[in-house]
């Protein structure tokens, strides 16, 4: 059991966390944020391993992990 | 459940100025990890450069120096004969470091300054607007090469990380890249690669990484990265081109 | 009491930095320097101290500028071309606010120029050099006892003020031999360091920078320099006279010059010329107030300078417009340095007719 935290304020949407993620999990979310972005959102995590790649390749440090 | 990421600490915990999808974002949290690790944020002294690399320290909660562009090797050289106890570092790109302040790497790389270089090589002047740095590819347009890089006139793009290996003061250099997963840990492996031969008093280090820059190349963050894997790294290869230090 | 030592005006200048507690140069080879250079990599490694033959002038005042951002007392050393190389990181200096000190033995231009004793390099040295409209201090030694007294002088004055200094000598000054005795450095009440880059160690974080992108940063950060230029103005200004209480024609002239000056001065009072020399120390702060008061009371003043003129316009701002100001000048190179004879002779014209 493993889950991720998007800081959806910091996040600018540039996405490369989605491919990162060996689960593909995440996606880019319709909704803008305060920076005009789209951010990131991770809806369904049951499947999440920690594996913290995503946030690891993150550019804006906007992805915590717990495991 | 624990926390099995987070924000290194020598990093603040404020926005950047960067694009999205830019990879200096990413190449600063690896030396904030690096130096997290190294336990040397309240030692250290980071000189910062001239280009997007220029506001180090409004990112790194270290003491810093800006150096007037491509001088921070000189400006790290008095930093560090100064205070010999100190980390020192610099961040360049690749203006800063291969075009204007080519002497300054070559010499004090020659010396074996005991300091580490970062060098952000993302083949563009990202922060005047996408001109042709003496990284960019042969055929690359640029906002100064729009025709293209031409290789008769322009020249070829400068390989940092093989020169400097060559030099008698370089103790570690290698070239690595944060286009996906696998290369970024191996980026994260070799930077902290380069911090232990400082923190050990092994000499020269330097870590080229090769990074995206989407806005100037005019492409979305997933294509920039995939370019770097697709064109760069073909042409600026992964790899440790010298180590001094490890049996 | 110190002993009287016989060295070059080069080596005056070494010792004074040495005997000033700098133990950081970083320069490169350049004539008619290189005593500097060669006299501080002897002796720096008996002090502990760094000594650095940079890849060019370029890399040294940078590595001076890293050095100093951690606040130890460092140098450079160079000559005109030398220092044009330099004006980027004295600019970065100065907006910085770093201490330093450059030692400019200054040659004759333009270009490659010549070795010779020259003054063509007053405008760059005292009217910024690099970009930004910055003044840094600049102060002119004519003998070897002022080459070693004005360079612990210099430290001072950049610590007191977080400043680039510079010492503005010529081959004249740099290579003869005189007398000198190394007096030891003047106690000074100096300011903490408490803007060095020392590594946090817990504390708050220190950045040393001239970037400032905020609304009104800069311009704020502009006024405060130029408060520091107005405060050096009163308190900083150095000069030296002779014969001036009853002189009718003032002759101005500073460093190499101002020796050659004063013989003809004195040759003009044996021949019963009320002529007095009055001779700027600091070229920046120039001193205008002490200039002004001797010019006033000899109605004429008679610049002479190795150039075409350049100190001549600071002189004519600071006597106004009552005073009659001119100038004689010869431009540097290899037998353009005037004898007392000649100087004599430009006195004697211009003591008696109107100067135009």
């Amino acid at each position: 059991m493993a889950r991720i935290e998007i800081d959806e304020s910091r996040c600018k949407g540039c996405g490369i966390c989605t491919i990162a993620c060996p689960k593909k999990l995440i996606t880019l979310c319709d909704k803008v944020n305060i920076q005009g972005y789209t951010p990131a959102e991770a809806l369904n995590q049951e499947q999440c391993t920690g594996c913290a790649l995503c946030a690891e390749i993150c550019p804006d440090v906007a992805i915590i992990v717990f495991k | 459940m624990q926390q099995v990421f987070k924000r290194p600490q020598s990093l603040k915990d404020v926005q950047t100025h960067f694009c999205p999808g830019c990879n200096h974002g990413t190449i600063h949290r690896l030396v904030a990890d690096a130096l997290d690790l190294f336990g040397v944020q309240q030692t250290t002294i980071g000189v910062a450069s001239v280009g997007c690399s220029v506001f180090l320290y409004g990112y790194f909660d270290v003491d810093v120096v800006e150096a007037p562009h491509g001088r921070a090797p000189a400006v790290a050289t008095g930093v560090k004969r100064a205070r010999p106890d100190r980390f020192v570092f610099t961040y360049q790109g690749d203006g800063d470091l291969a075009a204007i302040g080519t002497s300054e790497i070559i010499h004090a790389a020659n010396r074996g300054e005991d300091i580490t270089v970062i060098f952000v090589n993302n083949t563009t002047y990202g922060m005047t607007g996408g001109q042709m740095a003496p990284t960019t590819l042969v055929g690359q347009k640029t906002s100064t090469s729009p025709y293209g890089r031409n290789k008769a006139k322009d020249g070829s793009p400068i390989r940092m990380a093989e020169l400097l290996a060559q030099l008698g003061g370089v103790a570690f250099s290698a070239r690595v890249a944060v286009d996906s997963p696998k290369h970024l840990m191996d980026a994260k492996k070799q930077i902290r690669e380069a911090f232990r031969f400082q923190v050990e008093g092994k000499g020269f280090s330097f870590v080229e990484v090769l990074s995206s820059c989407p806005t100037n190349w005019g492409v979305t963050p997933l294509e920039g990265n995939a370019r770097v894997g697709a064109e760069m790294i073909p042409y600026f290869p992964l790899g440790i081109f010298k180590n001094q230090g490890n049996p | 009491m110190s002993k009287r030592l016989f060295v070059k005006g080069n080596e005056a200048a070494a010792m004074g930095a040495v005997e000033a507690g700098c133990r950081y140069y970083f320069g490169y080879p350049i004539t008619p320097q290189s005593d500097i250079p060669e006299y501080l990599s002897r002796e720096f490694p008996k002090l502990s101290g760094e000594f650095i033959q940079a890849e060019s002038e370029v890399a040294s005042i940078n590595m001076l500028l890293g050095a100093s951002a951690c606040g130890v007392r460092a140098m450079t050393s160079s000559s005109s071309p030398g220092i044009s190389l330099k004006q980027e990181g004295i600019s970065y200096m100065a907006g910085a606010e770093l201490p330093g000190v450059i030692i400019n033995i200054s040659r004759s231009g333009p270009g490659l120029g010549g070795i010779d004793a020259s003054q063509a390099d007053y405008f760059q040295s005292v009217k910024g050099g690099g970009h930004g409209g910055y003044h840094i201090p600049v102060l002119a030694p004519n003998s070897v006892q002022e080459m070693y007294d004005l360079t612990m002088h210099a430290f001072d004055l950049a610590d007191l003020y977080r400043t680039p200094v510079m010492l503005l000598g010529d081959s004249v000054v740099g290579q003869m031999k005189e007398a000198l005795v190394p007096n030891p450095r003047p106690v000074r009440d100096l300011p903490e360091k408490g803007w060095a880059v020392r590594g946090k160690g817990g504390a708050e974080q220190r950045v040393v920078k001239s970037l400032f992108l905020g609304d009104g940063e800069l311009e704020a950060h502009n006024w405060r320099l130029h408060a520091k230029y107005q405060q050096m103005k009163e308190k900083e200004c150095l000069s030296e006279e002779h014969d001036t209480a009853d002189a009718a024609l003032l002759v101005t002239a500073f460093g190499s010059l101002s020796r050659i000056a004063h013989t003809a001065v004195t040759m003009a009072r044996e021949a019963g010329l009320k002529v007095g020399l009055f001779r700027p120390i600091t070229l920046f702060p120039f001193p205008e107030r002490a200039l002004a008061e001797a010019a006033g009371r000899a109605g004429k003043v008679l610049v002479l300078e190795l150039n075409t003129g350049q100190m001549v316009e600071d002189v004519r701002l600071s006597v106004g417009a009552g005073v009659q100001v001119s100038f004689y000048g010869r431009p540097p190179g290899a037998g353009s340095l005037p004898s007392p004879e000649e100087l004599f002779e430009v006195i004697k014209k211009h003591y008696v007719q109107a100067p135009n």
